[in-house]
């Protein structure tokens, strides 16, 4: 029965590791999820490689160099499901802020001689690259959901990962809202489940790290913001964080730097 | 590869496993002779120090965190602290302990998973934890019970491992109740005795002859195991403070790396940051079981073989541990989570001993509290030279061996290291031409 343990592949791009450890973060389940599934391909945790094609292969990071744009390519072909993992995987990340900026200028700053760098001007999730199965959103990733996944995978079915949004959590966990309780700007309405509300319940606002939900409106929050007489920028930097990049975020933050004097 | 008389002898290591990040590692022998060493950092950079312009000091915390998922408590420590420095911003004698558990509880989980999970493998001839697991179970079970109490002493404090949430300039955004940490206590107490068997497991494994003259650099401070702040010193007599970090390292770029070393700017020399330096500086700062350890454990202090290095992060790991019972029995929750923060122009700096080692960072903050600059130097860009230094040194004395011992070796050398790649790019493959 050996042979036909489903084989796993892990690889990292352009990323912090954190989603991959998520992986080696699975304390209890790791040794049992070892013995269903052969780890077949997962360099951060072994140093042995078993060839593909691999059944499952779970992507960390976004494309930002040109090798990487290759790369990803011979991964999709080497792999029946593609889950894209993390918000970097999925939306680019929080180095996507760069896609705003001259990345050509401060690598002239920061490096004495810049030719020996190769980077693309933008960083991009791996959709916009590939064919991916899933997207499984988060910065980090919530390793219950990342379980879910292989679980469900394992039996040839492709998940739903919840469409809603943080504030549904905080009702649920009776968090009183921080937005009206404690006057904080608050990404919760827009934002994707999977943190079960973590900063609401520090007393902090959400700052976006799972992303857009299915019905996010990021206009709407934004005029309900400003009628609050948050300034525009600031609600530019808000939505411009861990997955500015996202289609949904992009569009609100480039139409409100039109509207900004 | 056998070397012939017009070509040499060239290994390869095109990615180096059981590190964090992406990086290779390239040995060229020409005529029997160590020619070329190359620690090839080819993870892209991701430009953090320039996409902080313009953000919010607030924000610099929840960014920064995002540079490692391993060791996201040290940049928060280290940015919120160079912000506080900045801003003028004093910070309660409360809130720095709880910083410090938080810390500690970071050094945990990392610490486990390098000793066990990257490096163990190494010398009781495995290629991963899960191999080891299947004829030594109980060892990686308890590797994974001391990663996991870790992970749950940073998420009782700041709500997640990677990527926590709640540190903040001024201090904390909720602080914990005594009751929740006393829950951890139990936990901690039996990790402090795995902490010790993995000590006494790892001071027993054989360890390759090899010694270096290393310039030690860590953080000091004579009242405690310095993490969160403190002058930092060299066992070449340097003593200087935080804030002249800079006068006295610099960044230099070389080709074949996407990350900056860092060489001492007087001497153009490398230096070794991490477990190995801190122990080797101040171990009289020791917690008494973990000092008790490294007095018997058998390795002689100093060491200045880099292989020691698992040793002396297996007695970290006593210590933080010993120290983190502590401070829960001593803990009394602060009347208030954070202090008030006035915003201000101003340029702070601060350094503090991530797991790897120290790690700088520095803001410049404009009138509006928007960061006009950024400078971030973690502890691998810190040790890369040095690394690839031990590899000039120990290769002449290898080079007789296979390729693939040759490489084995190498790899265990630069795993000695805990070279996070994630933190440096601004890292491995190991690859050796003869």
């Amino acid at each position: 029965m050996n042979q036909a343990r489903p084989k796993v592949a892990v690889y990292k791009f352009s990323s912090c590791d954190g989603c991959q450890l998520a992986i080696l973060c699975l304390e209890d389940e790791l040794l049992t999820l070892a013995e269903k599934v052969d780890i077949a391909n997962f360099l951060e945790a072994r140093s042995r490689v078993v060839d593909g094609p691999y059944d499952i292969t779970f992507v960390e990071g976004s494309i930002t160099t040109e090798e990487e744009r290759e790369r990803i390519q011979r991964i999709r072909e080497n792999s029946k499901y593609l889950v894209a993992i993390g918000a970097c995987a999925v939306s680019g990340g929080i180095q996507a802020l760069r896609n705003w900026i001259h990345v050509d200028a401060f690598v002239q700053a920061i490096y004495a001689t810049p030719e020996h760098i190769h980077t693309l001007a933008t960083s991009t999730p791996i959709a916009d690259h590939v064919h991916v199965d899933l997207e499984l959103s988060g910065c980090p990733v919530n390793k219950r959901q990342l379980l879910t996944v292989i679980a469900s995978l394992l039996r040839g079915r492709i998940p739903d990962v919840p469409p809603y949004a943080v504030c549904i959590d905080c009702k649920l966990n009776g968090t009183p809202c921080v937005m009206v309780a404690q006057d904080v700007v608050c990404l919760g309405p827009l934002t994707r489940t999977g943190c079960d509300a973590l900063c609401p319940s520090f007393g902090r606002g959400c700052y976006g790290c799972f992303g857009p939900s299915d019905m996010s409106k990021p206009e709407t929050l934004a005029e309900h913001l400003k009628g609050r007489r948050t300034a525009t920028p600031e609600i530019i930097r808000r939505l411009r964080g861990i997955n500015g990049w996202s289609p949904k975020f992009r569009a609100a933050t480039e139409k409100l730097e039109k509207t900004t004097p | 590869m056998t070397e012939t008389a017009a070509a040499p002898r060239v290994i390869r290591v095109d990615a180096l496993s059981r590190i964090e990040g992406e990086g290779g590692l390239m040995v060229r022998f020409r005529d029997g002779e160590v020619e070329e060493v190359k620690l090839d950092v080819f993870e892209p950079p991701r430009f953090f120090e320039a996409f902080l312009r313009g953000r919010h000091f607030n924000e610099v915390a929840d960014m920064t965190a995002r540079i490692c998922g391993i060791c996201p408590v040290a940049h928060q420590t280290s940015a919120v602290q160079a912000i506080e420095s900045a801003l003028g911003v004093n910070i309660p004698a409360g809130i720095r302990t709880l910083r410090r558990l938080l810390y500690l509880g970071e050094w945990i989980e990392s610490h486990a998973l390098h000793i066990y999970l990257l490096h163990a493998p190494d010398f009781l001839g495995y290629e991963s934890a899960i191999s080891l697991a299947a004829d030594h179970p109980q060892l990686v079970e308890r590797a994974l019970r001391l990663k996991k109490i870790g992970n749950e002493l940073i998420e009782v404090l700041a709500g997640r491992a990677t990527s926590p949430v709640s540190l903040c300039v001024g201090g904390f955004y909720k602080t914990p109740a005594k009751s929740a940490l006393l829950k951890m206590r139990e936990d901690l107490t039996w990790a402090l005795e795995a902490a010790k068997d993995t000590a006494v497991l790892v001071a027993n494994l054989t360890f390759p002859s090899f010694e270096a003259d290393y310039e030690l650099v860590a953080l000091s401070d004579p009242s405690e195991y310095a993490i969160c702040a403190g002058r930092i010193v060299s066992s070449r007599g340097l003593d200087a403070a935080a804030v002249d970090y800079e006068k006295h390292f610099r960044e230099v770029q070389v080709e074949h790396s996407t990350a900056l070393h860092s060489v001492r700017s007087d001497s153009s020399s490398s230096y070794l940051v991490g477990p190995l330096a801190r122990m080797n500086l101040h171990r009289e700062t020791l917690t008494p079981e973990a000092a008790e350890l490294a007095a018997t454990c058998g390795i002689q202090w100093p060491s200045r073989n880099p292989f020691h290095g698992i040793v002396a992060r297996a007695i970290e790991l006593v210590h933080a541990c010993e120290e983190s019972i502590a401070i829960i029995d001593r803990y009394e929750q602060p009347p208030a989570p954070r202090v008030a923060v006035e915003v201000r122009e101003g340029e702070g700096c601060a350094v503090t001993e991530a797991p790897r080692g120290m790690l700088y960072h520095r803001y410049r903050i404009d009138r509006n509290g928007l960061v006009e600059e950024a400078k971030i130097i973690p502890p691998t860009s810190q040790n890369l030279r040095r690394m690839e230094d031990d590899l000039r040194l120990l290769l002449p004395g290898i080079a007789g061996q296979t390729d693939r011992e040759i490489t084995a070796r190498c790899e265990s050398l630069v795993r000695s290291y805990d070279p996070c790649i994630s933190c440096s790019t601004h890292f491995l493959r190991v690859r050796i031409e003869r």
